[in-house]
């Protein structure tokens, strides 16, 4: 993508935008469609999924075929640039040393962000999730409720590409016709579960996830996500028709060079480049938000990574999208007179209420996969899941723990991998190969992921001491998981247990007595919300409604700070949603000279 | 998100060398005949791979940091993964594919992870160059087939190890885990293990009607 330097710096543009993934590049669209003047800041290096993504290499190609490292969390394929739980020059700290008490956080540093690595997993929240404290006292309710959003969730899964299927499922939304594309077939081994659980009235459905099953239709789409506008119908329909259905192949991990995936790179960027009403700034870290006479947002100060100079984009309207947590950062580090605790801090609210997805994993070998004739059982990720199923035993008060998850889960014979030896019995030679040849493909892994109520003991801060390498003082985090999470977490290893056994499998280890024991870190499932919530009442919330700060009017936050929960649904289609109906309502304010 | 598997990260490598080196010293005990040189903590070279490698591109053993086996160790590494895994008819060898090649640069890698495996292989390897002497008058990769199984045999924990072969036995299992590791990642290793994937295809067909027999589902 052709992005400019600092010196092709325009002095003021309609909207500076910090980030480049989910919020900022549905932001980026839809504001430029509109025809505003908008200046994208992107912290990382530009990256281009067409020329970059390893589609098709196999591990042999790989340094030490490709295994996790600390440098390439996720393996070597994977996309992310300069990113994981750690960052080269870009510390984060905690403020405890116990392990339980930590929170990871993981960035990358490149056009897209995490767009460009994420699982791809889009479920709508239901109409629950955004009144939790009114269904059971917990928590915090949103200041829009399910009807708010549903026409954007339609707009974005109409605009990304959404494969999955309508079930009629308690807080399970279903979309309207038109919005989503079939879901592929399910694996033999998913068959095999949803067959052997449906006795505990666990559904397998099929799952959501932001990948062309095929080709979107180009020709009616434009029409209703810009209606009168023709320009952008053209520019969209366009953008679509250069995106491939999927082919089946290589995991969505790497990234997508046939564009059959949604990362910002591949659908947000490249038609809002077209347009012409967008600059694309790489390498520009963010520092603050700069402020006017009048206290009201006017640019953002940012350091140039490749000069190392500071500089300043002017903006008349400032929107933040670098992650919520690097949101709540620059807020946190905009100190001014006006606002001494830092921008948009009046309610003191900035940085708290941060809650990531509870994790707990449970794998298992199933001797009925064994020797399963061999097909090809790549497909794209997941095809099916388990959405919560026990509402009505919550509701009851048969649970100890209020809220729910979904059950994500892996069967088949995928690439091996350097470990695909596991724990073959002793031997050699031709023994051997017959072992390791029966046991590919039997294993099963289940991954729960549920809802996080926020908490008090959860929320960054400012480390009074540390700063980076531009000498941007760095978040300190807290971090304490309450008893529901606990026990939802051993509640998810106690549910796989009984399902590994239900398929006549073994459970691989053994499931967690302690759900202490069985819940991932905070951070790890890389689901972190809040930290600037949006709220009815400006005392006790960042934004309003239109993630518009109370503060500063114009100066919104389109990523997931202001998520006042973090349902069982992964986040990013609710980031984009929320993007979408924030940037409708700056444009009607705009057009009224309101801003 | 969900990390693939083998993917635990490790955000504390500090520790883990500690660690490390509380295992080696530990082992050093166990297994007092082993040279002190061999066992001492790897010596770091070469550059690890960064955050932003690219990454659509073939990478060879030794490119991006030197590979520490001698050209004795290389021979019998290649001489035993061809002997743990054999090829099938019209199939190249695990050495013929550089299997060793790999467990070469595993162990040499500027990383804890992986160069915590260089003593216990390269101590394995000379190992069985001098069994190999002891009772062949041969290196190794020189022996007949049955030779090679019979030193194989005495610490492949197919049955219990005599003390004397005892400190082996890990060795082994470490090596064999490497050569499958590395083999089956191969393009003929998946095709031989039953990965018919990774391919473009124009619809995702789903479950074969024998798979679906095979589970009772049909």
């Amino acid at each position: 993508m052709p992005l400019i330097t600092e010196k092709e710096l325009q002095p003021l543009y309609d909207v500076v935008i910090v980030g480049s993934g989910a919020g900022g590049g549905q932001s980026a669209y839809t504001l430029t469609m509109a025809g505003v003047k908008v200046l994208l800041l992107e912290a990382g290096r530009n990256y281009d999924p067409l020329t970059e993504t390893a589609m098709f290499q196999t591990p042999s190609a790989a340094p030490l075929r490709g295994i996790s490292l600390e440098d390439k969390p996720f393996g070597f394929f994977d996309a992310t640039v300069d990113g994981g739980w750690q960052v080269p020059d870009e510390p984060y700290t905690n403020a405890s040393s116990d392990p339980e008490r930590k929170f990871w956080w993981w960035r990358a540093r490149m056009l897209g962000g995490r767009t460009n690595h994420w699982g791809r997993i889009s479920l709508r929240n239901g109409p629950y999730d955004f009144k939790p404290y009114s269904r059971d006292g917990l928590g915090i309710d949103w200041p829009i409720g399910y009807q708010d959003l549903a026409p954007y969730y339609d707009k974005v899964e109409m605009l990304v590409g959404v494969y999955g299927s309508n079930e009629g499922l308690e807080n399970t939304p279903d979309s309207p016709d038109g919005c989503l594309l079939p879901p592929p077939k399910a694996r033999a081994g998913e068959l095999f579960v949803k067959k052997h659980v449906a006795k505990f009235g666990i559904p397998v459905i099929p799952i959501h996830r932001a990948i062309l099953s095929t080709k979107q239709d180009a020709d009616t789409i434009p029409a209703k996500l810009h209606p009168g506008n023709k320009r952008a119908q053209t520019i969209l329909a366009e953008a679509m028709r250069q995106r491939a259905a999927c082919f089946w192949a290589t995991d969505c991990g790497r990234g997508c060079s046939i564009k059959a995936n949604y990362q910002s790179t591949t659908v947000h960027l490249p038609p809002a480049m077209a347009t012409g009403n967008l600059d694309i700034l790489p390498n520009a870290m963010a520092r603050t938000v700069t402020l006017d006479a009048q206290g009201r947002a006017n640019g953002v100060a940012f350091i140039d990574k490749v000069t190392g100079r500071e500089l300043v984009a002017k903006g008349r309207v400032v929107i933040l999208a670098a992650s919520s947590a690097e949101s709540a950062r620059i807020l946190l580090n905009s100190k001014s007179t006006h606002f001494p605790d830092g921008l948009a801090n009046t309610s003191g609210e900035v940085g708290k209420n941060i809650m990531d997805t509870v994790g707990a994993g449970l794998s298992g070998y199933v001797p009925a996969f064994e020797n399963l004739p061999i097909h090809n059982e790549d497909g794209a990720g997941d095809h099916v899941y388990v959405p919560w199923w026990l509402y009505k035993e919550q509701r009851a008060g048969k649970l100890d723990f209020a809220r729910g998850y979904h059950i994500e889960f892996s069967t088949g014979r995928r690439m091996p991998n350097v470990g695909v030896a596991g724990p073959a019995k002793p031997g050699y030679g031709a023994a051997f190969k017959e072992d390791l040849k029966r046991s590919y493909g039997a294993y099963i892994g289940f991954s729960g992921r549920g809802e996080m109520i926020p908490n008090k003991d959860s929320f960054c801060d400012l480390d009074p001491s540390v700063q980076d390498k531009w000498g941007i003082p760095v978040l300190r985090f807290h971090w304490k998981f309450s008893e529901h999470e606990i026990k939802q977490a051993l509640h998810m290893h106690q549910t796989f247990a009984q399902m590994i056994e239900a398929l006549g499998g073994k459970v691989s280890g053994k499931p967690a007595t302690d759900g202490a024991k069985a819940i991932k870190p905070g951070g790890f499932i890389i689901h972190e919300v809040g930290g600037a919530i949006m709220g009815a009442d400006r005392k006790k919330s960042v934004t309003n409604e239109w993630n518009q700060c109370w503060d500063v009017p114009n100066l919104l936050i389109n990523d997931a700070a202001p998520f006042c929960s973090n349902a069982d649904k992964n986040p990013t289609l609710t980031i984009m949603a929320l993007a979408w109906r924030a940037c409708d309502h700056l444009l009607a304010e705009m057009r009224q000279g309101n801003l | 998100m969900t990390l693939p598997e083998n993917s635990a990260p490790r955000l504390l490598p500090r520790r883990l060398a500690l660690k490390w080196l509380a295992t080696a010293a530990a082992g050093m005990t166990l297994v007092g005949r082993l040279s002190l040189a061999a066992a001492q903590v790897p010596t770091k070279t070469g550059k690890p791979i960064g955050s932003d490698p690219i990454l659509n591109k073939d990478y060879k053993p030794g490119e991006l940091w030197p590979l520490v086996m001698t050209a004795a160790q290389n021979r019998a590494a290649a001489a035993l993964a061809d002997l743990i895994i054999p090829p099938e008819a019209g199939g190249q060898t695990p050495s013929q594919l550089a299997v060793h090649e790999f467990i070469n640069e595993w162990i040499s890698s500027p990383y804890d992870q992986t160069s915590k495996d260089r003593p216990v292989i390269l101590e394995g390897l000379d190992w069985l160059d001098a069994e190999a002497q002891r009772r062949h008058q041969a290196v190794f990769a020189a022996l007949t087939a049955p030779q090679q199984s019979g030193l194989a045999d005495a610490i492949c924990g197919t049955t219990t190890p005599t003390k004397e072969f005892r400190p082996y036995v890990k060795f082994f299992d470490r090596f064999r885990h490497l050569t499958a590791g590395g083999y089956y990642t191969t393009p003929q290793g998946m095709t031989e293990i039953g990965y018919v994937g990774n391919r473009p295809t124009p619809t995702f067909e789903g479950p074969t009607p024998a798979a679906l027999k095979h589970l009772g589902l049909a």
